[in-house]
């Protein structure tokens, strides 16, 4: 049976359009929960919540800062779980961090946490489908959609495994590289879109390297939407607070609804 | 009978795995065919061992110490890694790595570094094989050994300054794995020690093994039988894994050492970063520790894998020593023997000496991984500059 996340997706791409997740730094200010809120309110169809990690090595400058910024001002994973428990965001939540964070609590102690703070679904950039184990095996007991990436890189029978073991969507990598704006958005975005496309029903969203709402348009043309990250954390990082970052958020909604 | 290769997950028991980004699984598994055809193919095993030989200046000899022998009360013996060219071990890991990455067509080399051995160790190849090359260092590492980053770019590579986290070697590995994410296509990531995601752990360890084998047949030559204690010095692991494969079927105590501001065996639990489950020094939640030590080449707070899973299964024990410590043997193998060591191999000295009443009697080798050159700048602030 689908998930909350699945079940938003498939919502917006049943009834004709293009699915937008947006991920927001946890505990990065005072009223991030309330940015979670807005950027749920401007039309974000699932909204994910970064806990920060030490060594995040598939994230560039933008989302870096940000996470030291956050575990600078005190925020742990316990922190910003109770923080969303407390959220009402009005939209499906997936949670985004290292594997270490979950390991180091304990997996299946991890997972039903997330399960408790109203969490649907994870994302662990650092485990790839070959050690998604221990982990998917606690994920699934407690109800939790674990997300999965696929790559540029992958074969075609890598991503068909990859779909088959993905939960709530199928997270394409948008380009060679960490996430972070670009001035251009890659070829390799709308490819990888199509390539999934091909292999699987799921929903298909694209992200890492889509930084502004005409590059979100074209990576969605292909796909079943995207995944915006490092723009919206730049913003926040500029102070713009939640009425800021929701109208950013409304002019990548106004440009998937033009798609 | 050596050590015991991986699982093909590449476990050491319970340790290592691949835990990186999607877009690099596919690297990793292509690493690893091509390195599993290339240690397969004699024509590759002949250049490389040519250029250890040739270029490297292998078999580095072994150097019985006739007076600090007498002062610790042990019969000790020194592994000359230092005489390598490039002042370390890391040149046996490297060449093998650079004629793989050849072999497989790439263009570029990236590494990280901490002493800047490694680093120097890997632009060196890349010159001697007119490739491109790319090293990642933390600031703090540039700073206190930068007689290495301009070695480095004489040799025609790129230095770039990881600037987040410590500054220091752990966040180099970040640098250069965010690097390789977005540069796989033509990049190598030319890892130091034995650590990273399967297969660096056990290929690092393979190209290392040579150290094992002719520190075996050297130190029985001169002992007549094994020696009692081999030590190394464990940052990653990677001089103490070499060392130790020549002697993990006898009856020898294989001892590493730690720095005690990076001690992942001795003070860590198990996680997982940069590719592999090991032991770590982190926080309650799992962030990982800023190491602090003295020597930039073990200023890191994991370990290989294989060295957890030998922790675990007590064939190796682990200690660990002060910076202070470290800056008395330092001084102690210079003034006795005439031989400047590098910081890193000065902490198995360090144990040796402050453990010596358990050593009396007992031979010891100890694989001197690299020469002090690098470290004099630092050690004439720590000592308080050139007496008279
Ligand atoms: C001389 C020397 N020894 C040891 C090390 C530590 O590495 P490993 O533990 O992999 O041997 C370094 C690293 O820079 C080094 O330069």
């Amino acid at each position: 049976m689908a998930g909350p996340v699945e079940r938003a997706l498939r919502e917006r791409r049943d009834a004709g359009g293009k699915a937008l997740v947006v991920y927001v730094t946890g505990g990065l200010g005072d009223d991030w929960t309330d940015t979670v809120r807005a950027v749920a309110d401007a039309g974000a169809d699932v909204v994910e919540i970064g806990v920060p990690f030490s060594d995040p090595v598939m994230d560039g400058p933008t989302i870096q800062a940000a996470s030291d910024r956050a575990l600078e001002s005190g925020a742990t994973p316990w922190s910003i779980l109770d923080q969303v428990r407390d959220l009402d965001a009005g939209a499906p939540l997936a949670v985004m961090t290292y594997y270490n964070i979950a390991f180091r609590a304990g997996l299946k102690r991890f997972a039903a946490s997330l399960a408790d703070a109203g969490v649907s679904g994870c994302i662990l950039p650092d485990l790839p489908l070959e050690e998604t184990g221990p982990w998917v095996d606690a994920a699934d007991d407690a109800g939790i959609e674990t997300i999965l990436l696929a790559a540029p890189t992958g074969s075609e029978e890598r991503l068909v495994r990859i779909c088959a073991r993905s939960r709530g969507f199928v997270y394409g990598v948008g380009l060679l590289g960490v996430t972070g704006v670009r001035s251009e958005l890659a070829t390799s975005a709308s490819v990888i879109a199509l390539r999934l496309k091909q292999v699987t029903d799921l929903p298909v969203l694209v992200g890492v390297g889509v930084g502004t709402p005409e590059q979100a348009a074209e990576a969605a043309s292909a796909g079943d939407g995207v995944v915006v990250g490092s723009a919206v954390v730049q913003r926040m990082l500029d102070g713009a607070g939640p009425a800021g970052v929701g109208d950013l958020v409304a002019g990548f909604r106004a440009a998937l609804d033009a798609v | 009978m050596g050590l015991n290769d991986p699982t093909p997950e590449g476990r050491f028991g319970e340790f290592g795995g691949r835990y990186v980004p999607e877009t690099l699984v596919p690297a990793c598994e292509e690493l690893e065919a091509a390195f599993r055809g290339a240690w397969a193919d004699p024509g590759f095993r002949s250049r490389l061992d040519g250029l250890l030989a040739d270029y490297a200046g292998r078999p580095s000899p072994m150097t019985e110490c006739e007076n600090l022998s007498a002062e610790l009360g042990c019969r000790l013996l020194l592994k000359r890694e230092d005489l390598n060219h490039t002042g370390s071990h890391k040149i046996n890991n490297v060449l093998g790595q650079a004629l793989l990455a050849q072999r497989m067509g790439k263009t570029r080399l990236v590494a990280e570094t901490g002493a800047g051995q490694h680093g120097v160790a890997t632009a060196t190849a890349a010159a001697l094989l007119d490739m491109e090359c790319c090293v990642y260092m933390g600031e703090v590492d540039i700073r206190r050994q930068e007689l290495n980053v301009f070695r480095m770019q004489l040799l025609g590579a790129e230095v770039k300054t990881a600037m987040s986290g410590s500054r220091t070697l752990k966040d180099a590995i970040n640098e250069a794995m965010r690097d390789w994410v977005a540069s796989v296509e033509e990049s190598h990531y030319c890892l130091g020690s034995v650590m990273g995601p399967h297969p660096y752990p056990w290929m690092v360890r393979t190209f290392q093994e040579v150290l094992g084998r002719e520190a075996r047949e050297q130190s029985e030559a001169i002992l007549g039988t094994v020696p009692d204690v081999v030590t190394a010095c464990v940052g990653g692991g990677s001089n103490a894994i070499g060392i130790f494969s020549g002697f993990v079927d006898a009856d020898t105590e294989l001892v590493g050492v730690e720095p005690s501001g990076g001690a992942a065996i001795g003070r860590g639990v198990p996680g997982v970063v940069h590719g592999s489950q090991s032991y770590l020094m982190q926080d309650e939640f799992g962030h990982v520790l800023e190491a602090e030590s003295i020597s930039a080449g073990l200023d890191y707070p994991g370990v290989g894998p294989e060295h957890s899973h030998l922790a675990d299964i007590g064939r190796a024990r682990y200690e660990n020593v002060t910076d202070a410590e470290v800056v008395e043997a330092f001084q102690l193998l210079s003034r006795s023997e005439g031989i400047i060591p590098a910081l890193e191999p000065a902490h198995a000295l360090a144990w040796v000496s402050r453990d010596r009443a358990s050593l009396v009697g007992r031979s010891v080798v100890l694989n001197l991984s690299g020469r002090g050159d690098k470290d004099v700048a630092q050690m004439m602030d720590i000592l308080g500059g050139a007496g008279t």
